[in-house]
């Protein structure tokens, strides 16, 4: 079992906490002069992705999480759960709608995602931070408004629903931030 | 008088929660070589001019901790260290906001409080008496979570650290008095109530600046607490320092009634700067050095 001392920890250091994998954001080193040191820790959950804070008596070492980030291919989804691979190895991965999270509103097969894999497993898929995908329903708009105020709902391929402008039409595609799940502009084949 | 005193030493303080740093020399006098202990405060040494008859004296020393690096820590950083005879720590705190005002170019305010009265305005419990369960039930209900503490003042510290301190000095200058006897080695102890010690601090915009005695005179009770303090550092899996023999000459042949205080003087520059970190400050800080 492998362990980091306090005096190891930096953002970014993956340590397994009350069993589930976390990754240190910040850390601060706190010790009154004349007592006993501290280390302040915030750390993101990376199966829930919440921030918790945590604080450790200096010098304390705590066990390791074998979690690692790799780029995979979406392939299919099997009605349970979301495949991908691996390009270079060619090894497959499964990944549980709780692990895929935001990210089945955005993703079609091909796409290349950040996957957390924690023992080999995927815990997290990240969309890619822009996707273009096709508009398959919105109401008609008016041709002429180029404005950017107001604006309507419109159901993407993947079925989530974005805000887009009026002149945008079924058919068309668009090109979307997922971390906002918001339209950033038309996209021309 | 200001005065210069070495940064080697044979001997160290005891402090469980101060590491000196140490190195070694080889040569005349010492051919099989000599461990020694860069100073972590220059207060042995001083406290021996002063037994030698000095009178008030300060200096400006670089001083060195192990293990000590963070946003406010530099395991090489630099005190302002000064004893005045015949004063206790209560006279010496003035002294200190006098020269806060010097430095720091305004009249602020000054709030005094003791260390059991600090606890129990924000807690409602009081430091000499509280049990550990209590003191757990007090983190959670802080929102601290941590793992488990072996000793009461370790949770006071953490308590301290994490809730207190912010807090303390956004006023003007806050001096805490009066800590626990287990939290002050080389004070002497209040004479109507044992359990607690004759130290205070300054903590000036949440930062915690300047640690005060009201010193310790007695030979036998400081060899006393430098033994039990060697006794913890074996229990806690430290390791055991030498005890400095020659302060405790000094005290045998009498130190004058003093009190003593060492002030930060690289957090005294950042906070008169508006800074946040002392790697602001420094000219190299550790990971530059």
């Amino acid at each position: 079992m492998a362990t980091y001392s306090t005096n190891e920890f930096r953002g970014g250091l993956k340590l397994l906490l009350d069993g589930d994998p976390c990754v240190i954001i910040e850390n601060e080193f706190v010790k009154p002069g004349k007592g006993q040191a501290f280390n302040r820790v915030k750390l993101r959950n990376l199966k829930t992705g919440r921030v918790l804070e945590k604080t450790f008596k200096s010098g304390e070492s705590v066990e390791a999480a074998d979690v690692m980030d790799r780029d995979l291919q979406y392939l299919y989804n099997d009605g349970e759960y979301w495949y991908f691979m691996d390009n270079d190895s060619f090894e497959q991965y499964q990944a549980d709608a709780h692990a895929m999270g935001d990210a089945v509103k955005w993703i079609k097969d091909q796409d290349v995602c950040n996957v957390t894999l924690w023992n080999d497993a995927p815990i997290l898929v990240e969309a890619p931070n822009f996707v273009v995908l096709e508009i398959t329903d919105t109401d008609p708009g008016l041709k002429g408004d180029t404005s950017g105020g107001g604006g309507k709902p419109a159901t993407l391929e993947t079925g989530a629903v974005v805000r887009v402008p009026l002149f945008v039409q079924i058919g068309e595609k668009v090109k979307v931030d997922t971390r906002k799940g918001e339209y950033i502009n038309r996209v021309k084949d | 008088m200001e005065v210069c005193t070495p940064v080697l030493s044979q001997a160290a303080g005891t402090d469980p929660s101060i590491e000196p740093l140490h190195t070694r020399y080889t040569g005349p006098a010492y051919p099989q070589g000599l461990e020694l202990f860069l100073q972590t405060s220059p207060e042995f040494a001083m406290k021996r001019l002063l037994a030698g008859g000095s009178g008030p004296i300060y200096q400006i020393a670089q001083v060195f901790r192990d293990g000590e690096y963070g946003s406010r820590h530099n395991p090489e950083f630099t005190l302002l260290e000064w004893y005045r005879p015949g004063l206790d720590h209560h006279d010496l705190m003035k002294e200190v906001a006098a020269l806060m005002y010097a430095c720091l170019g305004e009249e602020l305010g000054v709030e005094k409080i003791s260390y059991t009265e600090l606890f129990e305005r924000q807690f409602g419990w009081s430091p000499l008496q509280v049990e550990i369960r209590q003191l757990e039930d007090t983190a959670v209900l802080c929102g601290i979570e941590t793992g488990n503490l072996e000793y009461r003042d370790q949770w006071l510290d953490l308590l301290m650290s994490l809730v207190i301190e912010p807090n303390l000095g956004k006023q003007g200058l806050t001096f805490i008095y009066d800590y626990p006897a287990s939290q002050a080695s080389l004070a002497r102890l209040n004479p109507e109530d044992p359990r607690i010690a004759s130290r205070f601090e300054l903590y000036y915009q949440g930062v915690e600046l300047a640690n005060g005695f009201h010193e310790l005179a007695d030979a036998a009770e400081q060899r006393k607490r430098f033994v039990a303090e060697n006794h913890q550092r074996r229990q806690r899996g430290l390791r055991q320092l030498p005890i400095d023999e020659n302060l405790l000459d000094a005290l045998e042949q009498g130190l004058p009634d003093c009190a003593g205080v060492a002030l930060g003087l690289d957090r005294l520059l950042m906070l008169r700067l508006g800074k946040t970190t002392l790697d602001e400050v420094l000219t190299f800080s550790l990971t530059k050095a």
